[in-house]
């Protein structure tokens, strides 16, 4: 497991950079809407920087972890989570959720019964999965991936 | 922290009618369970409304507690996958009592899915009682549409997606939660393991005239280290007064789809004659009540066997024998794989130095379920979950999902975290097959 005090001197600017903007929107939103989460979720934060985007980790303090992925454009393209709840979806997915909405009522109408939810959309890409009291998923734009980083570096 | 006073208002004990629906079960008589009183029969047939594929069900009676009102529940879906009973609160006729914070509120949860629904409703107690068991004074979940104000209250917005609360769209008349844990939250809602911190979305006290506050943490009981007294939607067979470790589920073998299937819903592990776990393979359960399956050269370490997931789901994008790894999803029911023909795999069931291998084979979901239009037993059937190499990178496909199918030909065990267990039984949480 990771040690969530891994703060780079970059990071730690980037998130006091971060920590003075208004907030915003979620999945497709600005860097922004990381702090709209992070005090929906009552969480801490944690931000790391990889070589095309920058991670910003909020551990809620009900367990569950979010991880909002932004590109150098500043633009959350990707957010996952695990943890013991499935966090609230309307909040991360933002103006994606009613697409996703829309397609998880068409699986389940589809066919009843209890599993797994995977959209595979040409425009957004949710996965959800586990079971009670141990959950997983992420939620990702495929067109907004920055140069070079795959779906698969993504959780 | 909002401090937390239960007080019961009891309305229903004008109500003494005799047991209803058929349970043969005497009332008020606690009897010691003898072999034959730990198993109820179950059925994969579609469910209530005959539309649900590799759905077990079971028939629950439940009482208000203490009394001899009583009523049979029949299609409640069995799920290893989750804790506690569920009901669908237009499918309960008797008036349960539920708790309250004292100033009028009612106790409510929410139990979120992967599919963006969601169950919402009273928590209330009962006294469940299948085959000879009896779980008494028991947190059970009543799944409801609130009225609007001002004769009800809103669903508070914590808890989104879809109520789930119509047979139509939960597709049974509740679901029973015998899964690993006794609790459906356990410490993430109590108020003792998390002093001054925030609760989870998942309990919360509402009235008509103050609609519903923010969550509010639940006492799990002694159990949880809390001398309050446990109010979670609570493992029925947790709460039984023996055979309360665990269950099996066994049902009978499949050739690829059948109409209906039967068998049965056994209580306790190692407890009577009918319930040793024999030579079965354990596979003792981490602290995420998960177990590893090494699949094509992965080794996903967050599976699990879940009787409440209706197929088996495993990452895509890794197995060989498809073009660049991929199982085709189906067009119409894309939660699902639609290879061209049949295809067979192999995996290995792990945990610790118990290994155990298992054929399974998927088939095109849209040709059987279409070809196959009054069938509800399907072996075959399986789907995405998460996809790409499992990595610490790429926790989200590190899942194998062993849905219904995995038990047709299987007597699956699944042992509860904190019973007690009997000589020559491992501690629970474990799966064993």
């Amino acid at each position: 497991m990771k040690s969530k005090f891994q703060i780079s001197l970059i990071s730690l600017a980037l998130l006091m950079l971060t920590l003075s903007l208004p907030a915003l929107a979620a999945l497709g939103g600005d860097v922004t809407s990381v702090h709209e989460d992070q005090a929906q979720m009552k969480g801490t934060l944690k931000t790391t920087q990889a070589a095309a985007y920058t991670v910003h980790e909020i551990k809620a303090s009900a367990g569950t972890v979010v991880k909002e992925y932004v590109s150098p454009a500043g633009k959350v393209f990707a957010i996952t989570w695990h943890g013991q709840f499935i966090p609230n979806m309307q909040q991360l997915l933002g103006t994606y959720y009613q697409q996703f909405a829309d397609a998880a009522a068409t699986q389940r109408e589809a066919h009843v019964g209890r599993r797994a939810l995977s959209i595979q959309h040409p425009g957004l890409v949710v996965q959800n999965g586990g079971h009670m009291r141990s959950y997983f998923g992420k939620a990702y734009v495929p067109t907004m991936l920055p140069q070079g980083v795959t779906a698969d570096e993504i959780q | 922290m909002r401090s937390l006073l239960i007080l019961f208002v009891v309305g229903a004990l004008g109500f003494l009618t005799a047991c209803g629906g058929g349970g043969s079960t005497p009332v008020g008589v606690p009897q010691p369970p003898v072999a034959g009183q730990n198993i109820q029969p179950i059925t994969v047939d579609g469910g209530p409304l005959g539309n649900y594929s590799n759905g077990a069900f079971v028939s629950v009676n439940i009482c208000v507690p203490g009394s001899t009102t009583c009523q049979t529940i029949d299609h409640v879906l069995v799920d290893t996958g989750s804790f506690g009973l569920r009901l669908l609160g237009s499918a309960v006729t008797i008036s349960l009592p539920v708790p309250t914070d004292g100033n009028g509120n009612t106790l409510n949860n929410c139990i979120q899915f992967l599919d963006n629904s969601f169950l919402w409703g009273n928590v209330a107690q009962a006294d469940i009682k299948i085959a000879g068991e009896v779980a008494s004074a028991t947190s059970v979940q009543l799944i409801a549409t609130p009225a609007p104000p001002p004769t009800g209250y809103l669903i508070p917005p914590g808890c989104t997606g879809t109520n789930e609360d119509t047979q139509a769209t939960l597709g049974a008349n509740g679901i029973l939660g015998v899964g690993p844990e006794p609790f459906d939250c356990g410490f993430g809602c109590d108020p003792v393991q998390n002093g001054g911190g925030t609760p989870p979305a998942v309990y919360y006290f509402c009235s008509s005239s103050t609609g519903c506050g923010n969550p509010t943490f639940v006492s799990c009981g002694t159990v949880c280290g809390d001398t309050a007294a446990n109010f979670q939607v609570t493992n029925p067979v947790f709460n039984f007064t023996g055979d309360n470790n665990g269950v099996i589920l066994e049902l009978p073998a499949v050739t690829s789809t059948a109409a209906t299937l039967s068998g049965s819903l056994i209580f306790g592990i190692g407890t009577q004659s009918n319930n040793a776990l024999g030579s079965a393979a354990v596979l003792l359960l981490d602290n995420n009540d998960s177990i590893s399956t090494a699949f094509s050269g992965q080794t996903l370490n967050s599976s699990f066997i879940d009787s409440g997931s209706n197929g088996l789901f495993f990452p895509n994008g890794i197995e060989s024998n498809f073009p660049g790894g991929n199982i085709p999803i189906c067009t119409t029911n894309t939660s699902f794989y639609c290879p061209a023909t049949l295809t067979a795999f192999s995996a290995t069931n792990e945990s610790g130095s118990t290994n155990s291998s298992v054929n399974f084979s998927v088939d095109n979901a849209d040709n059987l379920l279409s070809q196959n239009p009054t069938d509800f037993v399907f072996v075959n059937l399986a789907g995405p979950q998460g996809s790409g190499a499992c990595s610490t990178t790429n926790t989200g496909a590190c899942t194998f999902d062993w849905g219904l199918p995995f038990f047709y030909g299987r007597n699956v065990f699944t042992a509860i975290r904190g019973a007690t267990e009997p000589t020559g039984v491992p501690a629970g949480p474990f799966f064993a097959y």
